[in-house]
């Protein structure tokens, strides 16, 4: 239908894709809301965020940042992280082929019967560690990249997962060369 | 993994011996703060106090040597330390209170964001123990402030306040230059601590410019040697990078015979009295300028950022050319358009390299000039069809042809321009011309409306004997009208120079374009008598209806060593023209008339 409006709908822009910011900044209060605003005021959710200061020393923190945009947009973003007073360094985790990065998930399944064995034997294939146990539920702890711990999360779906908690995404560089 | 930027460590110039001077007393973190100021060299602070700031304002008091000029309104104090900036090449400072004040702040620090002006605001918060729980005046400054600021900090104590100070003035004027601001708590203003000295202050180094690589120059002169339509896009960058950059630019062009245009903020680095000179591109830029752009095969972008009122309808920008760009910025490169190669650095460090290794590939072998002559040729057609032209009247005053004889009558003097925004800001960007930097204070990137009065205070405060014009419109000028008040009180003899039409000419103008001619809302109903105006507020007022006293009354205005409101009564439905409209392409303007409703696509309806 034509659009009756002398103001048309805006199209959709172009692919939008995953990306991984590992972002390298001065431990000082704010730096948080620095980067995290500088992203959602463009438009994009974060996905997962984790920070902790990682040098106390030189009092350095290391946020890590999951986000979803254009390539052109998550170019723009990193640009302007790095204009960022307290911001050292920006590295794109998603464009290295060398890069760990792991999550870590507990888990709550409350189930009982056959659904509670099969959990048990997904657990075990995925290397999920029991918390915690009663007669009718299990807190699994799982630790791998973000691909796993989505398709195990979407196996228990229909075996009695409850409650998730995830600490989002960690990385750092594979081999001997440090950053 | 691919590190994308790399600062240096931190480092801290050797402390001083100790035992070489007797430590001085300690003073009050309002002391440290004019301690800072002055050793950063700030002589003027524009402000308006409040209760929590009345320390900084008693220490202010006892100090000679930093003049306060008082605004009536914070956005006029951040506007005037606009005006002052960008007219001297200065850091601008702004002082203001808690709450409101800090609130009021707003809009001239996203305006000075936006068009990168060099700015530290120092506002006072309550006391340590109250942020938090809603007191008196109390609002979260560094959470509101952190989009329109460079940068901005909350200080914890007063031992670190003079170093955060001069971090501040590092910050604001260097790479892309911006407002900083600095909350300070009012029990840090009486807070006792060392001074730290800016040599002895830790210096975080925190504005990453990478160096030139010779290679890149290389490349891009051997681009300008093949090129056969080239092409000088500069904008406010060269403005911001000094004088210096301005001669780069001029000795480069007349050097390469290149032509040269300018964004609205970039007025003034190329004279516009020089033959190579196309005029300002964009929505209303000259026909010669934003075809030149379109056509041309090279394009060299000097500091400036493909604002969408420069390069119109995106699929169809420049289709030909291949695209260089000089920014100190490097989020400013392939944010809009995707460049071929671009070089991060200050403009004129980057001028000056490009024409050194031009001048070394000339004397070994040196380009044919006629390679530029078809082109020349073009531009000389394009420049035919007189794109700025407008008809003249004997009996109403056209408000083209009031800025074409401000403009005459000025000439020989030393004169500053600021305007509001708006049809008037087009026309003066039209048609008064500028051949020096630093001249042509506008707001370019927000376009806030009431920022040319409060501008040009800050202007005059700098330059006190030069002659400052504010172009205004009737309806802009009131934005900020009350600081009509501050150039009276601070004897500041501003000129304001009001394009009367009695609407908000612009938005009339895109009423006609968008919605078939439906005046919702703009005609300036009740506009207040303005030569009674400015009498009220201790200036003068003067007054023209027809042509033929324009010329009396403008040389009458200069003469005035006073405020002036000019009144200046122009004929109401005139359009700026020409004018790309939103949507379309450089090579599709639009040049008077009478609009039919179709010049705007569907996708043009939706910008601004």
């Amino acid at each position: 239908m034509e659009n009756a409006s002398v103001y048309p709908v805006q199209q959709e822009e172009a692919a939008v894709a995953e990306s991984i910011l590992a972002v390298i900044v001065d431990n000082e209060p704010g730096v948080l809301s620095r980067v995290i605003g500088l992203i959602s005021a463009r438009g994009y959710n974060i996905e997962s965020l984790t920070v902790a200061e990682v040098d106390a020393e030189k009092h350095r923190s290391r946020i890590t940042v999951v986000t979803r945009g254009t390539p052109q947009k998550i170019e723009q973003i990193k640009a302007q992280l790095g204009r960022l007073v307290p911001v050292r360094r920006v590295i794109d985790i998603s464009e290295e082929s060398d890069a760990l990065t792991r999550e870590l998930a507990l888990v709550k399944i409350i189930s009982t019967g056959d659904k509670r064995v099969e959990a048990m034997r997904l657990a075990e294939i995925f290397r999920a560690r029991p918390l915690d146990t009663t007669h009718t539920s299990f807190i699994f702890e799982v630790t791998g990249a973000r691909d796993k711990i989505n398709a195990f999360l979407d196996l228990l779906k229909p075996l009695g997962l409850t409650e998730v908690s995830r600490t989002g995404v960690l990385s750092i560089r594979r081999g001997s060369e440090a950053e | 993994m691919t590190t994308l930027l790399e600062k240096t460590e931190d480092h801290t110039l050797a402390q001083a011996a100790p035992g070489a001077e007797p430590a001085p007393a300690q003073k009050a973190g309002a002391e440290l703060l004019l301690d800072a100021l002055e050793e950063q060299g700030v002589e003027v602070i524009f402000g308006y106090p409040g209760g929590a700031v009345l320390p900084i304002y008693d220490a202010l008091h006892q100090r000679e040597t930093i003049r306060h000029v008082m605004a009536r309104h914070e956005q006029g104090a951040v506007h005037a330390a606009e005006g002052y900036a960008r007219s001297s090449g200065k850091v601008g400072v702004v002082l203001v209170t808690s709450g409101p004040g800090a609130t009021n702040a707003v809009t001239g620090l996203t305006d000075a964001l936006l068009d990168s002006i060099p700015l530290v605001c120092i506002t006072g918060q309550v006391a340590r123990g109250l942020i938090g729980t809603d007191a008196f005046q109390e609002c979260d400054t560094i959470g509101i402030t952190r989009a329109c600021t460079k940068h901005n900090y909350l200080v914890g104590a007063a031992h670190g306040l003079p170093a955060i100070v001069h971090e501040a003035f590092h910050v604001a004027r260097n790479g892309r230059p911006g407002p900083v601001l600095i909350d300070i708590p009012k029990d840090v203003q009486f807070e006792k601590a060392d001074y730290v000295t800016r040599r002895v202050a830790r210096q975080r180094n925190c504005i990453v410019t990478p160096p030139v690589r010779s290679s890149e120059i290389e490349q891009v002169v051997e681009l300008m040697r093949q090129a056969r339509r080239p092409v000088f896009y500069t904008g406010g960058g060269v403005i911001n990078a000094g004088v210096e950059a301005s001669a780069a630019l001029r000795a480069l062009a007349r050097e390469t015979g290149f032509p040269v245009t300018s964004t609205l903020m970039g007025l003034g680095a190329f004279p516009a009295s020089d033959p190579q000179w196309l005029g300002m591109l964009g929505m209303h830029g000259s026909f010669e300028a934003n075809n030149a752009m379109h056509g041309c095969d090279l394009m060299i972008a000097v500091g400036a950022r493909f604002d969408d009122r420069v390069t119109g309808r995106l699929d169809a920008f420049s289709p030909g050319s291949r695209k260089i760009q000089v920014d100190i910025d490097p989020s400013s490169v392939n944010k809009i358009v995707k460049v071929d190669s671009s070089i991060i650095g200050d403009a004129g460090i980057i001028l000056e390299a490009l024409l050194t290794q031009w001048r070394a590939r000339e004397s070994i072998a040196p380009t044919n000039p006629s390679r530029l002559s078809e082109w020349t040729a073009q531009i000389q057609t394009w420049r035919g069809k007189n794109s700025f032209a407008f008809e003249t009247s004997d009996t109403v005053i056209k408000p083209q042809f009031a800025i074409e004889r401000l403009y005459q009558m000025t000439r020989g003097k030393d004169v500053y321009v600021t305007t509001e925004v708006g049809q008037h800001q087009m026309w003066a960007a039209q048609h008064f011309h500028f051949d020096d930097p630093n001249r042509w204070m506008t707001s370019g990137g927000l376009g806030t409306m009431g920022y040319g009065l409060p501008a040009a205070i800050g202007v005059q405060v700098a330059h006190p004997d030069a002659l400052v014009i504010d172009i205004a419109g009737d309806a802009s000028v009131q934005m900020m009208m009350q600081e009509m008040s501050t150039a009276i009180q601070h004897d500041l003899p501003v000129k304001i120079f009001i394009l009367n039409n009695e609407y908000l000419g612009m938005v009339r103008q895109w009423q006609e374009l968008l919605h078939d001619g439906r005046y919702s809302h703009t005609y300036s109903e009740s506009l207040p008598d303005f030569v009674k105006l400015a009498e009220a507020y201790g200036g003068v007022g003067l007054r023209v209806e027809k042509p033929d006293e324009l010329d009396g009354a403008i040389k009458e205005m200069i003469a005035i060593d006073k405020p002036v409101i000019f009144d200046c009564r122009v004929s109401a439905e005139e359009n700026v023209f020409p004018m790309i409209p939103s949507g379309a392409a450089h090579n599709q303007m639009l040049f008077g008339g009478v609009f039919t409703g179709d010049e705007v696509s569907k996708e043009g309806r939706v910008q601004v």
